[in-house]
């Protein structure tokens, strides 16, 4: 630590640290523009020009690191005279559009040029004209001109998202921000560049023209769509959500958040939200009131419960329905004698039920990750599954961390990988324990020489490590070279509230029937809470046909879906944002939200509607006031952090059994649930386009079909026609074709034998 | 695709760099296919990044930062007429009339039998001999007078670079 005066004000700071960074500490503010904490230092605005004792002319605060007894102005004449003159030189180019600039009311150049700048110009010749680009259908960069060429996007681009699609391209006064020949901005995370872009021209294109950003209330909520509880600050206006924005916590998501979370919200607002309770009468639908709909379901439900008995209900719901929905769900099942309940719908493998100690979650805090010093990575899509997580480990590999991954397909993580085995979904748990036998052995290269050689040692299991076939052994496998490297092993949840749903015993017990149980021995009823069974289940033709040859199929949905052609009622339901709930994240921060906005039409949040099934069913204690009082009976007694707990034993290995292709199914990133694949935007974006049946160029030849052209890709009784496409990466004998996506729900499980023929 | 020269060239120039920063040797390999091709075109600039490693937009961003770099077809000789402070108080507004008039375009342009281009360019630091053009970024020529302008043009037509 060493002493330093800004602005008269003692202050005590870290050697190193810069005279911004000391300041901010001490609540002084220094103007700036391409300064950003978590981004490197670039000093080309001049905005925060400081005086400093001695020194012969003012230093840019940013890039200026404290020594012990600088003396340091922010605010002296000279100062203040150097930043309104950088002020000036801003101004001579940029637009005066305010009116018209989506940035208007929430631009740093706006709010500075207040602080800073004349009453008016003195220069009175042609502006520069900057062109506008397409780099996308997320991100706007129509007004290029109101550019100030401080490159945070260019910075965050490079070093946060892990590749540069734009970059700073000319030089002098015809430097301007561009993308490589006009591509498109592909990056997951591409629309943190709005937040960065201290002005007008890097802007939100769905949020364009939408609203002034004074006119919007904001509500705090929680990310719904990936597991790592991403805080949300919702904009609404007129019971709309028209935008949402990164709450900043440095132990979650940082400042920043995926376009996933950011963009999802276009959903909400979606043609086919679901307004009215509809029951199916005679083939037609009809719109019914509640008490109609929900007295339709409790006699169907106690009908069957009566007459085929209650174990012929099951009830399936996502994991991004709150904790509160799926305890009551489980709750008003296990009321009327049903032990069929589950959660886990892309999972295909539960042997480790009953013989894990505690709720499976991340098995350390996000902020471990980050400071890990060896990480292997158990398969999983982690760029697309969690954008956020990829880019705390790119962070963790930039200070010295080495990252290995075990997966079946090698997509590029953006980051140095130290070592990598790329094989088959059958050879997984062969070269999983390649890695714990050579981490027993102490061997000194290849993965198991990295995580030997490591401190701090995390091992991740992720979705494709989850919905494995053998997933049970790769936990086990996982635990043994965590506890080998005396490291930390666990989960990357699939989805918002995985964690939740074990809590609140979303989950079947004693004689129950798992997820996978209750569609391949079709039940007599269903219930639906946020399903699409086509898109959500590990094996959509099972999960179609289950559905098809139920009785009775209760839909609890915000949205009409495939569920129009078996379901036998649609109950309205409301997503996150219209209702209030928790999720607990991966790591356990167990977060509560209030709805943004009220439900749309006569959508009613789940939480409630089970709490009339329950009392029309007369199960006991369905008499809650609140969700808060949910929350509080489902958490009652329980003890999270006790909770958690990876940790198995007694799982026994089975063998692989596949023969021909295998298939290899990711979940595309704009697939994952509900309200996503409802986001226009999201779905105009390349990471949105339609799968393709990728195989490695040998697998290509051996069929003998060439790249681009249509093929037949089948599975049990169904099949769907896609573009082949080559993909060295991937190892052979396997195809990969994505789940989640109505071109490929009439296939069968995500993991299995897969045929592929010319179409 | 680069072609076997030019990789040549690079894996030569590679080898005064760390073998970890081969991005150093961007500039040169930009030269390289810039004196294969005339110009640099996007694809060009796209394999120069795989074979280097880096960003195909960092690459676009040293490409187009340098003024010598040709991103279109110069023809087959560039003449750059420096036009900075020096020479043209030394006479390079009349330089530039004289090739325009002489062959017939205008800056930035190229002759129809693709034989000459003509560009504006920045101070060469041979004020002393303003004022200047340079013959495909190799050979600088100075104090230019009409006459002398013509020996070089007529040099280069036959065949003396």
């Amino acid at each position: 630590m060493i002493n330093i005066e800004i602005d008269g004000k003692q202050i005590q700071t870290e050697n190193g640290s810069t005279v911004i960074e000391a300041a901010h500490q001490a609540g002084i503010a220094i103007p700036h523009f391409c300064y950003h904490k978590k981004l490197s230092i670039a000093a080309n605005c001049r905005m925060c020009l400081v005086q400093v004792e001695k020194a012969p002319k003012p230093l840019p605060a940013c890039a200026t690191p404290v020594s012990e007894g600088m003396k340091v102005f922010t605010h002296s004449e000279q100062a203040v005279k150097a930043q309104k003159g950088v002020m000036e030189f801003l101004l001579v180019n940029h637009p005066l559009d305010c009116p018209i600039c989506d940035q208007g009311g929430e631009c740093m150049l706006q709010d500075m040029s207040v602080g800073y700048g004349n009453g008016h110009s003195r220069y009175h010749e042609e502006k520069r004209m900057v062109l506008s680009k397409d780099i996308g259908p997320l991100v706007s960069a129509e007004e290029m001109s109101r550019c100030i060429n401080c490159t945070r996007c260019v910075r965050f681009g490079a070093e946060i998202g892990g590749q540069m699609e734009l970059g700073q391209a000319f030089r002098g006064e015809h430097a301007e921000i561009m993308s490589f020949v006009s591509g498109s901005v592909d990056s997951e995370l591409s629309g943190n560049m709005i937040d960065l872009c201290p002005v007008g021209a890097l802007t939100s294109k769905p949020f364009r023209y939408k609203a002034r950003s004074w006119e919007l209330s904001r509500r705090r909520s929680v990310s719904a769509h990936d597991s790592l509880g991403s805080g949300l600050a919702v904009h609404t206006k007129d019971n709309r959500v028209l935008r949402v924005l990164p709450i900043e916590n440095d132990d979650i998501n940082e400042c920043w958040l995926s376009d996933r979370d950011r963009f999802a919200y276009e959903g909400l607002s979606s043609e086919q939200r679901l307004t009215k309770p509809m029951i199916k009468q005679g083939g037609q639908w009809q719109e019914v009131d509640w008490q109609a709909a929900l007295e339709f379901c409790a006699n169907g439900l106690r009908q069957i419960a009566s007459g085929a008995g209650a174990e012929q209900i099951g009830a399936l719901a996502t994991g991004n329905s709150t904790m509160e929905e799926m305890y009551l769900l489980q709750k008003l099942m296990r009321g009327i004698g049903s032990d069929n309940v589950d959660f886990r719908l892309r999972q295909s493998d539960f042997s480790a039920d009953g013989k894990q100690q505690g709720a499976p979650w991340l098995g350390m805090t996000i902020g471990d990750i980050g400071r890990a010093d060896r990480i292997l990575i158990v398969g999983s899509f982690l760029r697309k599954d969690h954008p956020l997580l990829a880019a705390r480990i790119r962070k963790a590999v930039v200070r010295g961390a080495q990252v290995n991954v075990i997966h079946s397909t090698d997509d590029d993580l953006l980051m140095k990988v130290a070592h990598k085995a790329i094989v088959a979904p059958d050879a997984m748990v062969d070269a999983l324990s390649q890695v714990a036998k050579g981490v027993a052995a102490k061997q000194t290269d290849g993965i198991a020489g990295s995580l030997a050689s490591g401190e701090r040692v995390a091992v991740l299991l992720g979705n494709f490590a989850q919905q494995h076939p053998q997933a049970a052994q790769l936990q086990a496998l996982a635990q043994q070279i965590a506890e080998a490297t005396q490291g930390k092993f666990g989960f990357i949840g699939e989805s918002a509230n995985s964690v939740g749903g074990y809590l609140v015993k979303a989950t079947p017990a004693g004689k129950g029937m798992n997820a996978a149980a209750m569609l391949a021995a079709p039940r007599k009823a269903y219930v639906l809470l946020n399903v699409e069974p086509e898109l959500d289940c590990a094996d959509a033709q099972q999960a179609i046909a289950a559905m098809q040859s139920a009785d009775l199929v209760i839909a609890m949905s915000a949205y009409k879906h495939g569920a129009t052609e078996y379901a036998d009622v649609l109950l309205p339901i409301a997503p996150f944002t219209e209702t209030s709930g928790t999720f607990i994240s991966s790591e356990g921060r167990v977060q509560s939200f209030n709805g943004a906005v009220k439900p749309l039409g006569e959508a009613r949040p789940a939480w409630k509607v089970l709490r009339v099934l329950g009392n029309l069913l007369k199960v006991d204690g369905f008499d809650y006031e609140t969700s808060q009082a949910v929350r509080d009976e489902a958490m009652q007694g329980v003890d999270v952090a006790v909770k958690l707990n990876n940790a198995v034993s007694g799982i026994e290995s089975k063998p692989a059994v596949v023969s021909g292709l295998q298939r290899v199914a990711d979940v595309p990133i704009y697939a994952t649930d509900a309200i996503v694949r409802r986001a226009v935007s999201l779905q105009a974006t390349t990471d949105a386009a339609q799968p393709k049946a990728w195989l490695h160029s040998k697998e290509l030849s051996k069929l003998g079909v060439t790249a681009g052209v249509q093929v037949k890709v089948a599975q049990g009784q169904g099949n769907a026609l896609l573009e082949v496409a080559v993909d060295d990466g991937l190892p052979e004998g396997v195809v990969r074709v994505a789940a989640g996506h109505p071109l490929t729900a009439k296939l069968g499980a995500m993991f299995g034998t897969i045929t592929v023929e010319r179409a | 695709m680069l072609s076997q020269q030019i990789t040549t060239l690079i894996d030569k120039e590679l080898k005064k760099y760390p073998a970890d920063q081969r991005q150093s040797a961007v500039m040169a390999a930009l030269r390289f296919v810039q004196d294969e091709k005339g110009w640099i075109a996007p694809e060009d600039m796209a394999d120069v990044a795989v074979y280097l490693g880096m960003p195909q937009m960092a690459v676009y961003e040293v490409a187009t930062f340098y003024h010598m770099y040709n991103l279109k077809p110069m023809g087959k000789h560039t003449l750059t007429v420096c036009t900075n402070l020096s020479c043209t108080l030394c006479g390079a507004g009349d330089t530039v009339g004289y090739l325009e008039k002489k062959l017939g375009i205008k800056l930035n342009e190229v002759t129809a039998d693709g034989k000459f281009g003509l560009r504006e360019g920045e101070c060469m630091g041979a004020c002393i001999d303003a004022p200047l053009l340079n013959v495909n970024n190799k050979k600088m020529c100075g104090k230019l007078t009409p006459e002398k302008i013509d020996s070089i043009l007529a040099d280069l037509e036959g065949g003396k670079a």
